[in-house]
């Protein structure tokens, strides 16, 4: 269990381990899931039957895992392009969101939205958007809806290290502290935007400080330590729903894969990445947990092969879907009959 | 059971690659993550990682071979004592993948016979791809003045999200080709400062749709500073990157924005179609002292043309072109939808129609003179372009037409535009958003 930092007030903390064996074993099936999704998902890339941007969450898993053990059910979710995780997580169907990548009409969007645009009313994940940052401003927004009614939900409003260099970020981090809005900030630090490193793009050298002219609570977690998510997920969902306004999360973390599907990956070594997966892994920590909690090889064998089937009953039913009623492109554009 | 390796799909627009090195032999092992070989696609060297375990049983597609189609079997992978199926004969042909975008094939060159009205003569041509054009021009313009630099996201050390900028870095050095955070609206606005200064930026938008976060400065600053200076104070600047729509990549991605631009004043708006208009617009667009929108197009960036290889080599902004020669209508178009006119107009011909074809080049100004004349011989005109139709640049063609020439139409102007609707992922249904070359024979027939 990783030590987070409360930049706020300069404490060091040592949280109680965040998670018993039965949450764990939770927590660690669904990271497998987002896993084998994705890798099914790059597969079937590759095959073709998944086209356009494609960007895989392989390696990020444990920050959307541990949000969400930190949160409830009524709690808004928001993120870019790399969004199948946050799907996933949200409990959403891994044959609906397979689907939308197929572009057929068992998607969550009938296949008219595609890898990065999906959205689900009833699991409060409010998209999938394609323009880097834009996400931040829509998210202060489902913070604002809940200030405005006063409920005291919160919205888990996800970007990259890259999109933290949008002006719109800033202008939200304005609005949020200023009208004490429960937003929680989760910048994916995975170190690049595309080929560039957050050293080469930012002139800040510590990104959970970010929102220190505006006295905006701040941790750094180790975002590849699901037990530190959900610890530090808790402290700042507790300070919004306080009424203390936003807080924002660094999430330390690392995607193995390219950035989209094409990503001739110049921009890093290939030792780097495989130092990563070998020494950082959030599945091989969880599962290494499990086993010195006395689960067994053959439970956790089993539980793989779950996985594996649900994951290849969504890409069968990815494939069997029909593609969208011809009729269909038409509608939707507006609300119609009013 | 051996297991199949399929030459993956690597990128949106990929339908064949080239394999360009194995990294393991026959009786290697690979782990589920192993890079076991590289490829070549339209846009990067890639990695291909292996899925699956095991070991390397045969490879059937050698190191060096072109063109390969997507999902042909390159290897296979079993375990040991194993024996690997016979190789094919050749690599085997397999379907197209259902994703295959429509503009794999390269266009044609335009025949020659076609150029009836004479451009000047710029001599020598080569073969040419519209990206190695833009860069040259770009190029060419930087190695000229000093002043000129280029900066944008991943234009520098990636060599350009879509190689438009390969090499740059290393003939400019960092000081002229500049990656930036990923920040429009600020990078924007401090080219335009630049400019306002006497610099000449060229600013790249990884794609147009991004420019939106930028518009403000480029609209309220770079296009109105000239007048609201009484004339002190101009803004020498290309804004350049892929407009509309690419392959399979949503709404949000596929969109035109030629007629948002050529909406306003202060601005010109330059959207080249072959590779020769590439290279001569983009330095004519370095060269104006004025903000000149430069709209390119991701889908004909790796299609090859003719064009002039002379370093003088440069085409007016504010001219259109006649790419063919006809008597019975005019079919005006720009940027790829050129491509869908000249089709059309071939299928045309079968049917003993005389289609002419102008390719605008510019949006803005408008070269009404070339459209006027043209349908003044033909007395029928039709609009394509691949953006919505409402407020579209097919209604200024149509307006425009009306306004100069109304007495020598024998029918209303037609227009064909993109379908009236976000752009939809799903393959079917992006097949029918786009302007198709019957969607342009079917337009020509009802006013014939
Ligand atoms: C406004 C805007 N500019 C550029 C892009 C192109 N683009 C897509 S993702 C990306 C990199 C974003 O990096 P980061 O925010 O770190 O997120 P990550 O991809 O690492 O999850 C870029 C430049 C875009 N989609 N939107
Ligand atoms: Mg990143």
């Amino acid at each position: 269990m990783a030590v987070t930092q409360d930049k706020s007030t300069k404490r060091t903390r040592k949280p109680e381990p965040a998670m018993g064996k039965d949450e764990l074993l939770d927590a660690y099936s669904t990271m497998l899931l987002i896993r084998r999704f994705e890798e099914k998902a790059g597969q079937l890339y590759g095959m073709g039957l998944i086209a356009g941007f494609c960007h895989l969450y392989i390696g990020q898993e444990a920050v959307v895992v541990g949000m969400k053990h930190a949160t409830s059910d009524g709690d808004e979710v928001i993120t870019s392009y790399r969004d199948h995780g946050h799907m996933l997580a949200c409990g959403m169907d891994p044959k609906g969101v397979m689907a939308e990548l197929t572009g057929r009409s068992g998607g969550y969007s009938h296949g008219k939205g595609g890898s990065m645009h999906m959205f689900s009313r009833e699991k409060n994940f409010f998209g999938g958007h394609g323009i880097v940052g834009a996400q931040v401003s829509l998210g202060t927004g489902l913070g604002f809806s809940n200030w405005y009614r006063g409920n005291d939900r919160v919205s888990l409003t996800y970007f990259g290290d890259g999109a933290a260099n949008q002006g719109q970020v800033y202008e939200s981090f304005n609005l949020a502290n200023l009208m004490k809005l429960p937003v929680i900030f989760i910048i994916e630090n995975n170190r690049y935007s595309m080929g560039t490193s957050v050293e080469r793009a930012t002139a800040s050298r510590d990104l959970s400080l970010n929102g220190s002219p505006w006295g905006m609570a701040s941790l750094s977690v180790d975002g590849m330590d699901v037990m530190a998510v959900k610890a530090a997920g808790e402290i700042a969902v507790a300070h919004c729903r306080a009424g203390h306004g936003p807080f924002l999360l660094e999430m330390k973390t690392y995607r193995y894969r390219g950035h989209s599907m094409s990503d001739p990956a110049k921009y890093r070594t290939r030792e780097e990445v495989q130092r990563m997966r070998a020494e950082h892994d959030c599945l091989d920590a969880a599962k290494k947990m499990l086993e010195d909690q006395g689960v067994s090889e053959a439970d956790l064998k089993k539980l793989d092969d779950d996985i594996k089937a649900r994951v290849q009953e969504a890409a069968d039913f990815a494939q069997t879907s029909p593609e969208p009623d011809e009729a269909e492109i038409w509608t939707d554009v507006l609300v119609e009959g009013v | 059971m051996a297991t199949e390796i399929l030459m993956p799909a690597l990128s949106p627009t990929m339908t064949e690659g080239k394999l360009s090195k194995w990294l393991k032999k026959v009786g290697d092992d690979v782990k589920s993550g192993d890079v076991i070989a590289e490829i070549e696609t339209d846009k990067a060297t890639m990695e291909v990682e292996a899925v699956d375990e095991g070991k390397i049983l045969s490879i059937l597609v050698e190191e060096g071979t072109e063109g390969v189609p997507v999902n042909a079997v390159i290897a296979t992978l079993g375990v040991e004592g194993e024996t690997a199926k016979a190789a094919p004969a050749a690599a085997p042909k397999v379907e197209a993948p259902i994703a295959a975008p429509k503009a794999a094939a390269p266009a044609p060159a335009v025949k020659a016979e076609h150029h009836e009205i004479a451009e000047p003569s710029w001599g020598e041509t080569k073969p040419t791809t519209v990206r190695e054009a833009l860069r040259a021009g770009m190029s060419l313009e930087m190695r000229a003045d000093p002043d000129v630099f280029l900066m944008g996201e991943e234009v520098a050390q990636y060599q350009g999200a879509y190689k438009i900028s390969q090499g740059m870095l290393d003939e400019f050095g960092p000081r002229r080709v500049i990656d930036t955070p990923i920040t429009e609206h600020g990078f924007t606005g401090m080219a335009v400062g630049a400019a306002m200064n006497g610099l000449k930026p060229i600013v790249e938008f990884m794609t147009f749709n991004f420019a939106m976060q930028a518009i403000d400065q480029i609209i309220n600053s770079a296009a109105k500073t000239l007048y609201m200076s009484g004339g002190q104070m101009g803004c020498p600047i290309v804004f350049r990157g892929p407009n509309g729509a690419a392959s399979r990549v949503g709404a949000q991605h596929s969109q035109c924005f030629a007629s948002w631009y050529a909406h306003c004043p202060g601005l010109k708006v330059v959207a080249p179609w072959s590779a020769a208009d590439a290279k001569g617009l983009m330095r004519a667009a370095i060269r104006d002292p004025n903000p000149v929108i430069f709209l390119e197009n991701e889908i004909l960036y790796g299609q090859t043309f003719d064009c002039p290889v002379s370093d003088d080599f440069i085409l007016p902004i504010g001219k259109a072109k006649i790419e063919r020669v006809g008597s019975d209508v005019t079919i005006v178009a720009f940027s790829i939808m050129v491509d869908v006119a000249l089709k059309a107009a071939e299928i045309l011909a079968g049917q003993g129609i005389s289609a002419e074809v102008i390719n605008l080049r510019t949006i803005r100004p408008l070269d009404v003179a070339t459209i006027v004349e043209s349908v003044k011989k033909t007395n029928r005109v039709v609009s394509v372009e691949e953006g919505w139709p409402f407020a579209g640049i097919g209604s200024e063609i149509c307006m425009t037409v009306t306004e100069h020439c109304f007495d020598w139409l024998d029918a209303p102007p037609v227009r064909v535009a993109g379908l009236d609707v976000p752009m939809p992922y799903a393959a079917n249904l992006e097949k029918l958003a786009l302007p198709q070359p019957n969607w342009v024979v079917d337009a020509v027939k009802k006013i014939i």
